[in-house]
């Protein structure tokens, strides 16, 4: 297996290539407004770092979200292209899981927590984990406030409200080899991972323009 | 490379999710999925729904435009894209897929300006453009008199409108006589039964010591609304054909006294006429019987080319490399108020990096 990972649901544009084994090489740059310029030169850094010809590749994972959906849309779009164009299986991957596999390997493995990252408009996307790190819940969008608050947790939303996520630590945002690392185990032990889809959960902001307003005065 | 080079153009800069193919001057295919029925109960495009649609419409309408045309992907002297202007979020998801598709197949990338791509669509129809060529760019987005030597590297704005886009006024206009939306299409089947000098709506902008070669709408539409209300409130019925005809009249005096008076003043001899509004007929009609009367000729393209699609892109992706312009950096950004006189983006996005420099990580 030689797969391509990336993830733009988070501020971080990361990038990973991962033999089925271990990461070959990853790239990961936090900058919110320019996942679109960035994506595509983490990419084509990324396979020469890894000495990685694009057409040997075998698999695409990327993440799905939720995350803010300006970001979001350049790896979906950029994943649904590169698979189409190198004829390459796309596989979708929940942010949060990838975020959880990251914690779980930096040591809180053995305890359930919580994963959290930064929704905007003062809410969290999140999602909830048990000792062995298989997803109980979420992912959903809540306010910080109307959450159970957890023992343990991780992510930029958390650290973000400390209230409401007491103890809070890194990851911050997710990293493409970790990524990379989640999608060849749950591939390897035959489970299926999610279409290449985004992850909204929250309807579009759309609002129905209230009639049609007079312009002479009432 | 072919002596024509065969160039796919993807246009997401609005609600239409638009992949064309073209060899050298020739159409090969002109795939398009719209979104517009989404966005028909809010009066308006709403610009989430656009990019949620480009982004689920994206790869099966490039694969429908290889299909249609009966190229391969490999086969691609070239990818151009819409950078700007439009919707940022929409604009984003077609050069995002742009890049990808021109890094995976290694291709050159262009990067290319939405208006300049309006009007170079026309060699699909005519052939190429002669220089210089005058152009009257007319839709719900822009309004503008343009000037161009070369369509690869000279677009020189003559004027602009000063507030609403045609289109826009079309869409309001159809609001107030409860036409729906879009306004073009409906406004003018309605004008065709009712008589264009019932009403004298305002003329805005023509005036002595008005700008030439500026436009504006937003005087015109309210005139129409208070007419239209001042009768309803009258309790007599409102003449919605003379209205969309006095209305459509307005419009198009306008748009083609000023575009024949650029093309005098600047010893121009052709005229194109691109953009949604182009499709409309009475505008189409009395631009031919004014550049027939001044001696200058007229290059519009059929309707469906005149609205956003990705013909018009490839179109002048395929221009582009005809003419070796310099392609796109990979790092190219979507830039929703690109200049028009930027025709294309071919340099690194100096901006972004100078931004980065300053910030640094500290985001
Ligand atoms: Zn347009």
């Amino acid at each position: 297996m030689l797969l391509l990972a990336f993830d733009t649901a988070t501020p971080a544009v990361t990038a990973a290539v991962h033999d089925g084994t271990a990461v070959l090489a990853e790239t990961d740059q936090v900058d919110a407004r320019r996942h679109g310029e960035l994506l595509i030169p983490a990419i084509d850094r990324v396979l020469r770092e890894a000495g990685v010809d694009r057409h040997r590749l075998t698999d695409i994972a990327v993440g799905v979200g939720p995350g803010p959906y300006t970001g979001l849309r350049v790896g979906l779009v950029t994943a649904a292209a590169l698979g189409h164009a190198l004829g390459l299986p796309v596989h979708g991957v929940c942010t949060l899981d990838a975020i959880a596999h990251a914690a779980r390997a930096e040591g809180l493995a053995g305890e359930a927590f919580t994963v959290a990252t930064d929704a905007r408009r003062k809410e969290v996307y999140w999602a909830a984990y048990d000792a062995e790190g298989r997803r109980t819940e979420g992912p959903s969008v809540d306010r910080p406030g109307e959450l159970t608050p957890p023992a343990r947790s991780v992510g930029a939303g958390a650290l973000l409200y400390p209230d409401a996520f007491p103890g809070a630590h890194g990851p911050e945002h997710v990293s493409a080899g970790a990524l990379a690392a989640f999608a060849a185990a749950e591939l390897a032990a035959g489970r299926a991972l999610l279409p290449n889809a985004p992850l909204y959960l929250r309807r579009p902001d759309a609002q129905v323009p209230a009639g049609y307003k007079a312009v002479l005065p009432a | 490379m072919a002596d024509e080079p065969l160039v796919l153009g993807i246009e997401t800069s609005c609600d239409e999710t638009g992949v064309g193919i073209v060899r050298g001057t020739t159409l090969l295919a002109d795939a398009v999925a719209s979104s517009v029925n989404d966005h028909a109960r809010f009066g308006g495009v709403v610009p989430e729904i656009a990019s949620r649609a480009h982004l689920e419409a994206m790869v099966p309408t490039i694969q429908r435009a290889l299909d249609t045309a009966g190229v391969k992907a490999s086969d691609l002297d070239g990818i151009a894209v819409t950078a700007g202007p439009g919707l940022a979020g929409a604009l984003l998801v077609g050069v995002s897929a742009a890049k990808a598709y021109a890094w995976a197949l290694d291709k050159p990338l262009y990067g290319v300006n939405h208006l300049a791509s309006h009007i170079c669509v026309d060699q699909l129809e005519h052939g190429r453009l002669p220089s210089p060529t005058m152009a009257l760019l007319v839709s719900g987005g822009h309004s503008s008199l343009l000037l161009s030597e070369d369509i690869t590297t000279d677009v020189r704005p003559l004027g602009a409108t000063i507030d609403d886009a045609a289109g826009e006024a079309f869409d309001k206009v159809a609001r107030v006589l409860g036409l729906g939306f879009p306004g073009g299409p409906v406004v003018d089947r309605r004008a065709r039964e009712g008589d264009p000098k019932a009403i004298a709506f305002p003329r805005g902008l023509t005036g002595p010591k008005d700008p030439e070669y500026d436009f504006s709408f937003s005087g015109l539409k309210t005139a129409v609304a208070r007419w239209v209300e001042a009768k309803r409130r009258a309790g007599e019925e409102v003449p919605i054909a003379d209205v969309a005809a006095s209305f459509q009249e307005a419009v198009t005096d306008v748009l083609t006294r000023k575009a024949v008076k650029a093309c005098k003043d600047n010893g121009v001899d052709h005229l194109m006429i691109g953009g949604g509004v182009a499709a409309n007929s009475r505008l189409r009609e009395m631009a031919q019987q004014r550049c027939d009367r001044a001696g200058i000729r007229l290059r519009v393209p059929r309707p469906g080319l005149c609205t956003d699609n990705g013909a018009m892109v490839a179109a002048l992706g395929s221009e582009m490399v005809w003419r070796d312009r310099a392609p796109s950096s990979l790092d190219l950004s979507a830039d929703s108020s690109l200049p028009v006189t930027e025709v294309h983006v071919p340099h690194t996005d100096f901006h972004g990096q100078a931004y980065q420099a300053l910030t640094g990580q500290q985001q």
